[in-house]
């Protein structure tokens, strides 16, 4: 077991599936010999080479394109963008190549690739460099979406993420790398993609999160614990397949559901939860279902960018809205 | 003041359109045997454009982008190619698949609407066409990467079109290619017009081969419709290639004798006495001129060549026909190595819904 933070469980799971698998490749900017600028990739070049540790020339479009070519012949990219406000250069070959390849050839070529790349606000860092862009790729047909909470699931989800045959977008809590450590075994075993964990047990009010956000969830579920009340705390982890059938079970039983997200809340990945509990799940909510998000602004600088976070007091407050008249 | 760097842009061409020659040809072009399998493969890319069309017209298949008087790009650059290499086409390249072993029938399945097309028989590893612009020759660089790497004796060959050269990915690609020394040809088909605006407004750069010296590798032009020249330019630049040499960029001058797709008319914005002229450079007239001085072809031959090359069309039309639809569960069982359980009930619901005659072509 190790101590790990959120960043050097990716750096270990990284360095795992390089030993083990040949075909694994990494590529991106400032990754090889400075070890990626948020050190998730350190030490990999000087102990896999430099053919296997691609620093890139800077140019997201080509690194999303490459690694299209380099998994359609055999290799196994694990492609670094830098920060989440310059991945939308990759769209093009992620939506228009990456999540098609398989299906336009009918499994004769396939598009085994992951996007890595740091996501979210909270760290103060400078403009384009606090967004969370899970919900764009999620309305992808053809890809995966795994966002990590916590050391121990970035780990076993990367790893997961890497042997998986279909291209994944791996976003990485950047107010996460360095937040906390948690013990890991590093003894590459993965997780399972496609499906939620359930973090906390609960029977009044099912919260739903992913990503940075269960830091403010987990805590507002403390909250609510001190005040009688029994939260369920929901980890998505993979938003694309959605596991919905774990989030109706959750709320079949405490009949309450909070959905929190960073992200904008028009069109977020909030919506599709909530569009699923009324499809499936209405006649088990005791009450309707609320969403605590980011607002529909763009995300700000620094000195606002803690106001524009959902709180523990705002998802205290949603959750308590779930049970007025109880 | 000093001068940095200097460079300079070759254009190269064999057969003058009278099939001349020009200058002392390569040693292919001197054996008759090695001539007519291109002379052939042109003949029979020409009449199966000719017939897509027509079954465009006749709702058959889709929309289609033919590559009439383009011929010799396609051919010359396949014929340079191994059967190990890769190709990453775009749409305008049927010519340099139907060399490389796709077949007719899997091509008008493609442009029939059906992505069975797309799952070649042979070659297994060729790329499917590329729609969006010049973003295959960034999947062409990765794949030239990949064989580097694992130290394979393969070329990531792509064609991409004038307007294509516009675009971020073909730079991107191009330059990262340069720097990793990657076994890449890229290929230019500047066949003078991107749907409706004319090479002048693509770029101001007098070549475009010339956008090769910017990433530091060899750019050079050549007579596209010159189809010995252009196989002895891509099969130099792959053999370098496949040496270690780097990436080169071939700019291949055409010309498009037709609209820009099926969809197009591109008499809306192009002078039809613009295009009476260029007929005289098409690339099969010129080779059968040059056949014609060997004493190599006669038109008997050329006789019984369209009529053997018109069958072959006839019959890939007939078995394109005749393939079944695919099945409904097909939009779903491809998409993932294996089906998430949260797209089960969306595909219950297209069975439950489909169509009892399962749809039809075109």
């Amino acid at each position: 077991m190790a101590e790990l933070n959120l960043v050097e469980a990716v750096n270990r799971a990284l360095a795992w599936e390089m030993e083990r698998d040949p075909a694994l490749v990494l590529l991106g900017e400032d990754i090889g010999v400075n070890g990626g600028v948020f050190r998730a990739t350190v030490g990999l070049q000087q102990r896999f080479g430099a053919g296997r540790v691609i620093d890139t020339a800077l140019a997201e479009t080509a690194i999303a394109g490459t690694a299209v070519g380099m998994a359609a012949m055999g290799l196994k990219p694990v492609a670094e963008i830098q920060f989440s406000g310059f991945i939308y250069p990759t769209l093009d070959h992620v939506i228009n190549h990456a999540s098609r390849l398989r299906h336009r050839t009918r499994g004769r070529l396939s598009c085994p690739l992951v996007l890595r790349s740091p996501c979210g606000a909270g760290i103060h860092a400078p403009e384009h460099h606090s967004e969370s862009p899970e919900a764009l790729f999620a309305h992808v047909p053809g890809l995966r979406v795994v966002i990590p909470s916590s050391p121990g699931r970035a780990y076993g989800l990367l790893l997961a993420a890497i042997r998986d045959p279909d291209p994944v977008i791996f976003l990485e809590p950047t107010r996460l790398y360095r937040l906390f450590k948690q013990e890991v075994a590093d003894d590459g075993a993965a997780l399972p993609l496609d499906v939620c964990f359930t973090l906390r047990a609960g029977s009044d009010v099912t919260l739903v999160s992913w990503g940075a956000m269960l830091q403010e969830t987990q805590a507002a579920a403390e909250v609510l614990a001190a005040e009688g009340v029994s939260a369920e705390v929901i980890d998505v982890a993979t938003l694309k397949p959605l596991d919905m059938a774990t989030i109706l079970d959750s709320v079949a039983r405490t009949g309450r559901c909070v959905i929190v997200h960073e992200a904008a809340r028009s069109g977020g990945f909030g919506a599709e939860i909530a569009a699923n509990l009324a499809e499936y799940g209405i006649y088990s909510l005791l009450a309707p279902v609320q969403r605590v998000t980011g607002y529909d602004v763009v995300v700000p600088l620094a000195r606002l960018e803690y106001q524009y976070l959902p709180s523990v007091e705002r998802i205290v407050a949603a959750a308590r809205k779930t049970l007025e008249g109880t | 003041m000093a001068v940095v760097a200097r460079f300079e842009v070759e254009y190269t061409r064999f057969l003058d359109p009278q099939g001349e020659a020009t200058q002392a040809l390569p040693p292919f072009a001197l054996d008759p045997a090695a001539l007519l399998p291109l002379y052939r493969a042109m003949t029979q890319a020409r009449l199966f454009d000719s017939k897509a069309i027509a079954l465009q017209r006749t709702g058959k298949i889709g929309t289609f982008a033919s590559a009439l008087g383009q011929e010799a790009i396609g051919i010359g650059v396949a014929s340079a190619m191994r059967a190990e290499d890769v190709l990453v086409p775009s749409y305008r390249d049927h010519a340099a698949q139907l060399l490389r072993g796709v077949t007719m029938a899997e091509s008008l399945l493609y442009w029939g609407g059906d992505e069975r097309g797309s799952d070649f028989s042979v070659p297994r590893q060729d790329f499917p066409i590329c729609v969006p612009i010049a973003t295959q020759v960034c999947h062409a660089a990765g794949c030239a990467y990949a064989f580097k790497l694992r130290n394979e004796p393969r070329v990531a060959v792509c064609i991409l079109g004038d307007g294509g050269t516009s675009k971020g990915d073909f730079y991107e690609a191009l330059n990262l290619a340069a720097v990793w020394q990657a076994p890449l040809l890229v290929v230019v088909n500047n066949n003078q017009w991107a749907i409706s605006v004319p090479r002048a407004m693509q770029s101001a750069a007098p070549t475009l081969a010339q956008k090769a010296i910017a990433v530091g590798i060899d750019g050079c032009q050549v007579d596209g419709n010159d189809v010995v020249a252009v196989r002895h330019l891509a099969q130099q630049a792959i053999a370098k290639a496949r040496a270690g040499g780097g990436p080169s960029l071939i700019e291949a001058i055409s010309y498009r004798l037709g609209d820009h797709t099926t969809a197009d008319d591109a008499t809306r914005y192009r002078d039809p006495a613009e295009v009476e002229p260029q007929w005289a450079f098409e690339p099969i007239r010129r080779l059968r001129n040059y056949l014609l001085r060997l004493n190599a072809w006669s038109a008997t031959q050329e006789e019984a060549l369209v009529k053997e090359c018109s069958e072959a069309v006839n019959a890939a039309v007939e078995a394109y026909l005749a393939t079944p639809p695919p099945t409904t569960a097909d939009m779903f069982d491809h998409l993932y190595a294996a089906l998430p359980a949260t797209l089960q009930g969306q595909r219950e619901t297209a069975l439950h819904f489909a169509p009892h005659d399962g749809g039809s072509h075109g």
